[in-house]
């Protein structure tokens, strides 16, 4: 029995017998590569959830304004947030009920639009590990592998880390060699060539904040991009303005980032958001030794401290 | 390094915790220690007082230099806020350099109420460092119009 007819069967149980108010999950909205989160609250719907590579979404982000209690399809790294919600108190365990995918990674599909150099994506029909994608005068058979989003390829945790009910079996971990290593390739750069590249990658960014919106830690009642008094950001597309927030809205995920991508997938203009959200995750564990989102009644690493904390940048 | 503007002298805004590191800037001054007179010194109650804001604003409107100075480990006042700043700065001074801002330009220190000397020394070495530097540039914001500082 494939996932989706397990996850379909899971959902329809959870309702049937009222164990949950609403499904969380995704449905094809007829788009190709693409679904779409939906709510499922009647058993006879369960049949719209579906699994593939294109659910994309961090469905986690729902789960922080819920009064009722919720089951999530949630995978490895979409678990890992609602750990990190938990520990920070924005939802109680026992109101949310997960549906553990293993995931073998999603497609980005902005890289198989700029594979098709702008084709017209008409229809994509995926088979096994195939999609099969037509526009108006190509087909073209694309290997899911080949269009992974990036976070995905260097996933350590493909596996749900805590669930209450896991669809399938746990994935074999995939070979990693540097999760790394795009940051450690900057950070070798120059400080000009950082700024540079930083300033060009930034300077797309039209301040829509949809990266805020679609990351499921950004849960601050006021966002400071919103504060007006005192001003802690100004709201342009000035370069100075918009690399500020990018800045702060990285610091705010320091030790709380999962790497979900969410942020640079919503992305409309292929900023490289991860670039700086992963930098941080890279030096809180070196710094630090923590990685978010694994255990729950973990505390977030900038909430707590030990004597012996690295100094070496204090004069 | 770039070109500097003649009489250029940087800007340094100092952020002191107003029980050791303010307090070793008074005996600085008591002491009739000279130091580079280019920190301007804003008192705040505690280093974990300092937002990670007030260091990338004060850049983002022309500040050449920051300093951040605290109470020694085990000697702050509210008994841990410096170890809170302590991990909150490790991570920003790394991101702030890793996004192209040049090394030197955000420094952070340990200064007690007995040491006068050492806050002078402080404030010297970071004046040297800045103004090596020269004039900040990325990060600051220009108006759009005239091309000043906002």
């Amino acid at each position: 029995m494939d996932l989706q007819t397990k996850l379909r069967q899971e959902a329809r149980k959870l309702l049937e017998e009222k164990l949950v108010d609403v499904v969380i999950g995704y449905e094809d909205e007829g788009a190709p590569l693409r679904t779409t989160p939906c709510f499922i609250t009647d058993p006879q719907d369960v049949d719209r959830l579906v699994w593939n590579p294109f659910c994309d979404h961090n469905l986690a982000r729902y789960l922080t304004a819920r009064k009722d209690k919720a089951a999530v399809v949630a995978k490895g790294c979409d678990t890992r947030a609602i750990v990190v919600l938990i520990n920070e108190n924005q939802i109680e365990r026992k109101n949310v009920n997960i549906l553990g995918m293993p995931c073998g990674g999603i497609v980005d599909r902005k890289k198989i639009y700029n594979h098709l150099k702008n084709g017209d994506v008409r229809e994509a029909v995926l088979k096994d590990k195939v999609i099969t994608v037509k526009g108006l005068e190509f087909t073209a058979d694309l290997m899911v592998d080949d269009f992974l989003a990036d976070c995905c390829l260097s996933c350590r945790h493909r596996n749900p880390v805590l669930c209450d009910v896991q669809i399938g079996e746990n994935l074999p971990p995939l070979d990693v060699k540097d999760e790394y290593k795009k940051i450690k390739q900057l950070e070798e750069s120059t400080s000009e060539e950082r700024w540079e590249y930083f300033r060009k990658t930034l300077s797309k960014c039209i301040r829509c904040y949809a990266c805020r919106e679609a990351c499921p830690l950004c849960y601050c009642q006021q966002c400071f991009t919103d504060q007006n008094f005192p001003a802690w950001v100004g709201k342009t597309t000035d370069i100075s303005d918009t690399i500020v927030f990018h800045i702060m809205r990285a610091f705010h995920t320091t030790g709380r980032c999962v790497d979900c991508g969410a942020c640079e997938r919503s992305c409309p203009n292929n900023v490289d958001i991860r670039m700086l959200t992963k930098k941080i995750a890279k030096d809180v564990k070196e710094l630090f030794g923590d990685e978010a989102g694994l255990q729950l009644e973990e505390k977030a690493p900038l909430s707590f401290y030990n004597e012996d904390d690295p100094q070496d940048f204090i004069k | 390094m770039q070109e500097q503007p003649e009489n250029w002298e940087p800007r340094i805004i100092a952020f002191l915790c107003s029980w050791c590191s303010y307090a070793g800037a008074d005996l600085a001054g008591v002491s009739r220690r000279r130091y580079s007179p280019n920190v301007r010194i804003v008192k705040v109650p505690c280093s974990g007082r300092v937002n990670p804001f007030y260091i990338v604003k004060s850049l983002q409107q022309g500040c050449d230099g920051v300093l951040v100075s605290g109470c020694h480990p085990g000697e702050c006042h509210y008994s841990n806020g410096n170890y809170y700043a302590r991990r909150r700065f490790a991570i920003l001074k790394r991101l702030l350099e890793y996004i192209g801002l040049e090394e030197g330009r955000v420094h952070f220190s340990w200064v007690s109420a007995s040491e006068g000397d050492k806050f002078a020394k402080v404030v010297n070495e970071v004046t040297e460092t800045v103004r090596k530097l020269g004039p900040a540039t990325r990060l600051v914001k220009h108006s759009p119009v005239d091309g000043v500082v906002n």
